[in-house]
């Protein structure tokens, strides 16, 4: 038997997934462990050494008072934006899948601010925020407060995900049977009480998804950051992805915003797990 | 009036509100795109007196077009967005299809299964945390970036675990084992078999991939950003960055700017609306 052979298997494997596995190693997995060595020294992207200082890095991360503002910024904006975007996206998702006419024209709309970048969703809204509400309240810009502009950046997301994330609610709609529904309503059930009582917790497996993507993109948010506020006025909104990028590029902390980056994973992906086993708990079947 | 058509007309009701609602919701989507439309074909100076109105106290002005192509160099960065997305997509499909496939019929050997799960794990991992030592690794010590390929080369390595994962759902449920034996039987090799047989069975797996990873490749900023520092390689979220970077104050060119950036994927999006709605449907439920 030629063909099980281990090294026809391996030439085997090497002929399909060769390119593939190259590729991951290349670019997510050798990064990621030396994006660990990294945190062990203090290189500044120039100079050929790399001194070694052990966990000064992570020492110093967790002095950075301004890290850690953006830490707590990015947690308030995180969780105002993932509550907002799955309100409005479960509401969109409703009333797109209520039968009424025209109902795939909506969806298709709604879908429509998820097709463009966050760079120029970011500058679009700029302008909505600096000239063209300036111009209906008359009053001075929203972006030019601190606490306005994380208002702006709640808002745009929002704006940006719900349509993604009606896609997914939708999805969870349709898996509902009418026949479960009927027979709420048959038992006397009012369609507030199918409602609560049937459809949303046959849709908890949605919920649990459509929070997870939430909570993940919502983290790391950096373009609409970027592009909106640029973290004006005076740092006031810049969030934690953007601090770890002015951190390793702009200041030339590798070493720091390396570890501060680790920080932010670890935490994000802390909330999101802690999320999903707590969704997966009450799951129920039909 | 009948319970029945008590009902009935409870629904046509209640169906009308809806209607309203969601017609209004629309509007609030779509206002910004529209203001963005309107304040194209104004003069600077309309635009700052206001925003708001259809037509600008100057007239119609389709000046703010091709001065805004020009400067931001529209049709370079617009290929350049091109390449990259088509390239990067269809090698995407390719290798990670591939990819999927031997590990799905080698399911039982213990470093495929090692693999597999490397990099389904390696999903959770966000960009910010590889950026750094990729820019030290990639632009430091080998020198690599400014280069289209490179760009290219990383998106497909940032995105194979996502597409391979997807492939492997669909060749594991959909692609019977029997069908490949009678190819070998009437005597395909392993090669012939998957390219004849097993990858045009896969069709719509291979169109929800192309579809959420086109999208990503052409609006990603902050990797294309790190790897393109050269004017002439921009693509287009960067060419609108810099742009808006140098003329933040000539309103009525940036109007145009974001709108020529907007236009190639909306264009797109009115044509094949209904798969790329139904590619990102299928893409978020799966992964």
């Amino acid at each position: 038997m030629k063909q099980n052979t281990l090294s026809n298997k391996i030439k085997q494997y090497l002929m399909f997934g060769g390119v593939g596995t190259a590729l991951f190693l290349c670019v997510v997995a050798v990064p990621f462990i030396y994006g660990l060595y990294l945190t062990l020294t203090s290189w500044d992207g120039v100079s050929a050494s790399k001194p070694f200082v052990g966990f000064a890095n992570f020492a110093a991360a967790f002095k950075d008072t301004t890290y850690w503002q953006a830490m707590g910024r990015t947690v308030i904006y995180s969780a105002f934006a993932v509550i907002l975007i799955n309100v409005v996206a479960f509401v969109l998702a409703y009333l797109v899948t209520s039968g009424i006419k025209g109902q795939n024209f909506f969806r298709a709309g709604f879908f429509v601010p998820n097709l463009i970048g966050g760079i120029v969703l970011g500058y679009v809204w700029k302008f909505v925020f600096n000239r063209a509400f300036v111009a209906i309240f008359n009053s001075t810009s929203l972006l030019s407060t601190p606490n306005g502009a994380l208002f702006c950046l709640i808002f745009v997301s929002v704006w940006q995900y719900a349509g993604y994330m009606m896609l997914i609610y939708v999805a969870g709609f349709m898996s509902v049977s009418p026949d479960v529904k009927e027979a709420a309503m048959i038992d006397g059930c009012t369609p507030a009480q199918a409602m609560r009582n049937v459809t949303i917790p046959l849709m908890r497996s949605s919920f649990v998804q459509c929070i997870f993507l939430s909570i993940t993109r919502c983290f790391v948010v950096y373009d609409v950051n970027l592009s909106l506020t640029k973290g004006e006025p005076f740092g006031s909104s810049v969030l934690a992805a953007m601090h770890v990028y002015n951190q390793a590029f702009t200041y030339k902390n590798y070493g720091l915003g390396q570890a501060e980056a680790l920080i932010l994973f670890l935490v994000c992906a802390i909330v999101g797990v802690t999320q999903v086993m707590i969704g997966k708990k009450g799951e129920v079947e039909a | 009036m009948t319970e029945n058509e008590r009902a009935a007309r409870q629904k046509k009701i209640s169906h009308a509100i809806m209607w309203i609602v969601l017609l209004v919701l629309f509007i609030c989507f779509i206002a910004p795109f529209i203001l963005v439309i309107i304040n194209v074909f104004k003069t600077k100076a309309d635009i700052t007196s206001n925003p708001l109105a259809l037509i600008g106290a100057h007239g119609f002005t389709f000046k703010n077009f091709p001065e805004a192509m020009q400067k931001m160099n529209f049709w370079r960065v617009f290929g350049n967005s091109l390449i990259i997305t088509v390239c990067a997509t269809v090698l995407t499909i390719v290798v990670s299809s591939m990819q999927a496939y031997v590990i799905v019929r080698n399911s039982r050997w213990k470093l495929c299964t090692l693999i597999f799960s490397l990099m389904i794990a390696s999903m959770v991992i966000p960009f910010q945390v590889l950026m750094v030592p990729l820019v030290s690794v990639y632009g430091g010590t080998l020198g690599v970036l400014n280069h289209r390929i490179t760009l290219i080369l990383m998106h497909v390595g940032f995105s194979v675990s996502m597409a391979m994962f997807m492939f492997h759902g669909a060749i594991k449920t959909n692609i019977p084992l029997e069908l490949e034996e009678a190819a070998t039987i009437d005597g395909c090799s392993k090669w012939q078999t998957y390219w004849k047989i097993v990858f045009p069975l896969l069709k719509p797996t291979i169109a929800t991939v192309a579809i959420i990873n086109a999208m990503a490749y052409w609006n990603d900023y902050l990797l294309p950003s790190l790897v393109l520092t050269k004017k002439e390689l921009y693509t287009i979220p960067i060419a609108t960055q810099a742009f808006y970077g140098t003329y933040s104050t000539d309103i009525g060119l940036v109007m145009a700017a974001l709108l020529l950036a907007m236009l190639p994927i909306l264009i797109l999006y009115v044509f094949l609306q209904r798969y790329i709605v139904q590619g990102v449907t299928a893409g978020a439920v799966k992964g």
